[in-house]
């Protein structure tokens, strides 16, 4: 079981989720949070008072699939998100070590899909 | 140092006619003054008697301004709810921007454009700079409240009615060509159009077009405008089969209420006095508005299995709208069969025409103020009745039907017009300077693209 973890820009989400539903991936969890790689951000003013490189808004997205579901999962989130401009975000692959469906106590490969 | 003197260019623009207006203006208004102290002052009787304004309609119209005055920040935020976070003060600023650009304008010639005594197309620039607007009531408009209260009453409406556009092209302006079109539009569109309606010697007060408190040069006007920037800028990014959802719907009802609020300003203050005109325009306003939200909800109800509050509170806008050109001339009754068929047809063109015609007038100013608008002046012609105002005239159920004839022409007239002159207002701008964001500050929001600010943190 892989846990993926991609970082993405906010106005991708919408064609993100449609080419997961297109692997048949609809398990997802959506995070709004803050961050910045190259981009370092964009200069506020307040009353003439300048806020250098601040943290730009991205979404999170947390996906568990099973292994052979992990590569579809990967090149979807590429397909939705990619622009090929900076910013386009990142995405992490981490190995998963147990998985329980709260409902029925199921374990493991069952309790992802 | 070049944006300095880009500014020092941008004041003397502003400030110069200004002060060329003052030096002209110096005598007229001193004259006016002084008419209005010898009237005050009991042991000193005037010479030749003035106009004298009236105690009790100049307190009633003071407070009827600062009402109307308060709808265009209701505005803002009724509009700011709907949009996304990434664009709420867009919203706001352009609601606060028109606001201000417009006091100014008004001030220096859109008054004397509008009202001055003049041809029937425009007034003219002889009051430009309120040389001559005095203190003393001026007949032709309203005898029992001073002049210069009149001309300020009359700014609140022209403040509001550029401003009702925004909801159109909501999400997708760039903020410099914004400020050009505002100001081109109140001195092309709204100035013309409200001469031709309210001004001494405009065709269609000639006509005998009643348009008790702004439905035609206000909502039809606005609501047409509307339309045609929403077509010509196209769709917003992301508009494309879905919603685009509200922000901060509180904010929407926030801005509601206030409107409702201001409404009674707008309304009963159009009767231009403290009388039984504005008692009734008080009670249909409030009973139109109600009936309208009520209607609205009922059809959710009905057709999307739950009423909503969005829906409620656009129902009731709408009833506002419907209402505003009948105000002075309907009964009560009337005002609520005119709220619940006005949210019966702004729901239809909203919900059914909107999405088969594809264009993204945004916070629908185009299906509700224009729609709403144009069925309060064709209802004017139905349901108007010189049982409720003597100095009105009887629509089509009582027995008058070349009434509803007049009020239709007045609607067609204003709509070409409006939409004409706005579609080259538009094209000219968008010729030199691009109306629309860059794809980009659209995705990244206005707020921070075009103002360099954001609504809401999300740390701390």
């Amino acid at each position: 079981m892989k846990l993926i973890i991609a970082i993405i820009q906010p106005d991708r989400l919408e064609s993100v989720k449609q080419e997961l539903y297109k692997q048949e991936v609809y398990l997802i969890t959506v995070n709004e949070v803050l961050g910045h790689g190259r981009q370092m951000g964009v200069t506020e003013v307040y009353r003439g008072v300048k806020e250098m490189g601040n943290l730009l808004r991205k979404i999170r997205l947390e996906i568990a699939v099973n292994e052979d579901f992990a590569e579809k999962t990967i090149s979807a989130i590429i397909k939705g998100a990619q622009t090929g401009e900076t910013g386009d975000g990142k995405i992490f692959v981490l190995d998963l070590a147990e998985c329980v469906r709260i409902r029925t106590e199921e374990r493991g490969g069952v309790a992802i899909g | 140092m070049k944006r300095f003197f880009v500014t020092l260019l941008l004041v003397c623009f502003l400030g110069m006619p200004a002060l060329a207006l003052h030096a002209l203006a110096q005598d007229a208004p001193s004259v006016a003054g002084g008419a209005v102290r010898e009237g005050a002052a009991p042991s000193a009787p005037a010479a030749q008697a003035p106009l004298k304004a009236d105690t009790g309609d100049t307190a009633w119209l003071i407070v009827a301004t600062a009402l109307v005055m308060l709808m265009t920040p209701g505005l803002a935020f009724f509009y700011g709810g709907m949009v996304g976070r990434k664009n709420v003060l867009g919203i706001l600023m352009q609601c606060f921007t028109i606001l201000c650009l417009i006091s100014v304008q008004w001030v220096l010639y859109g008054y004397s454009l509008s009202f001055a005594p003049g041809k029937g197309f425009w007034g003219s620039l002889e009051w430009a700079g309120l040389k001559g607007v005095g203190f003393a009531p001026y007949a032709d408009y309203a005898a029992t409240i001073p002049h210069q209260l009149f001309m300020v009453f009359q700014m609140m409406f022209a403040i509001i009615t550029p401003a009702l556009i925004i909801g159109a092209f909501a999400e997708r302006m760039k903020f410099s060509a914004f400020v050009v079109f505002m100001v081109l539009w109140a001195t092309f569109v709204y100035d013309p159009v409200c001469h031709w309606v309210w001004g001494v010697g405009g065709w269609l007060k000639e006509l005998g077009a009643l348009d008790f408190a702004g439905g035609t040069v206000v909502h039809i006007n606005a609501g047409i405008a509307a339309l045609m920037t929403a077509i010509f800028i196209g769709k917003r990014k992301g508009a494309a089969g879905k919603a685009i959802l509200p922000h901060n719907l509180p904010f929407t009802i926030l801005g509601t209420a206030l409107l409702w609020f201001g409404w009674f300003g707008f309304n009963a203050g159009s009767s231009l006095g403290a009388n039984d005109i504005a008692v009734n325009a008080f009670i249909v306003t409030n009973t139109a508005a109600a009936a309208a939200g009520l209607t609205w909800a009922l059809i959710d109800w009905i057709f999307n299995k739950k009423p909503t509050m969005l829906g409620m509170a656009t129902g009731a806008v709408a009833g506002l709208v419907a209402i505003t050109p009948a105000a002075g001339f309907v009964s009560a009754l009337s005002a609520i069969a005119i709220g619940v068929l006005v949210s019966v047809l702004c729901y239809f063109v909203v919900a059914y025409i909107k999405p088969k015609l594809g264009y993204d007038d945004a916070l629908d100013v185009f299906g509700v103020h224009c729609v709403g608008g144009i069925w309060g002046a064709v209802a004017t012609g139905l349901f108007a009745s010189k049982a409720v105002n003597p100095a009105g005239a009887d629509g089509l159920f009582f027995g008058n039907p070349k009434q509803l004839l007049v009020q239709v022409i007045a609607v067609a007239a204003t709509a070409a017009y409006s939409f004409a002159a706005s579609f080259i207002i538009y094209k000219a701008i968008d010729l030199v300077m691009k109306v629309r964001v860059k794809e980009k500050d659209e995705i990244v929001g206005l707020d921070l693209t075009q103002h360099h600010e954001n609504a809401y943190t999300v740390l701390e």
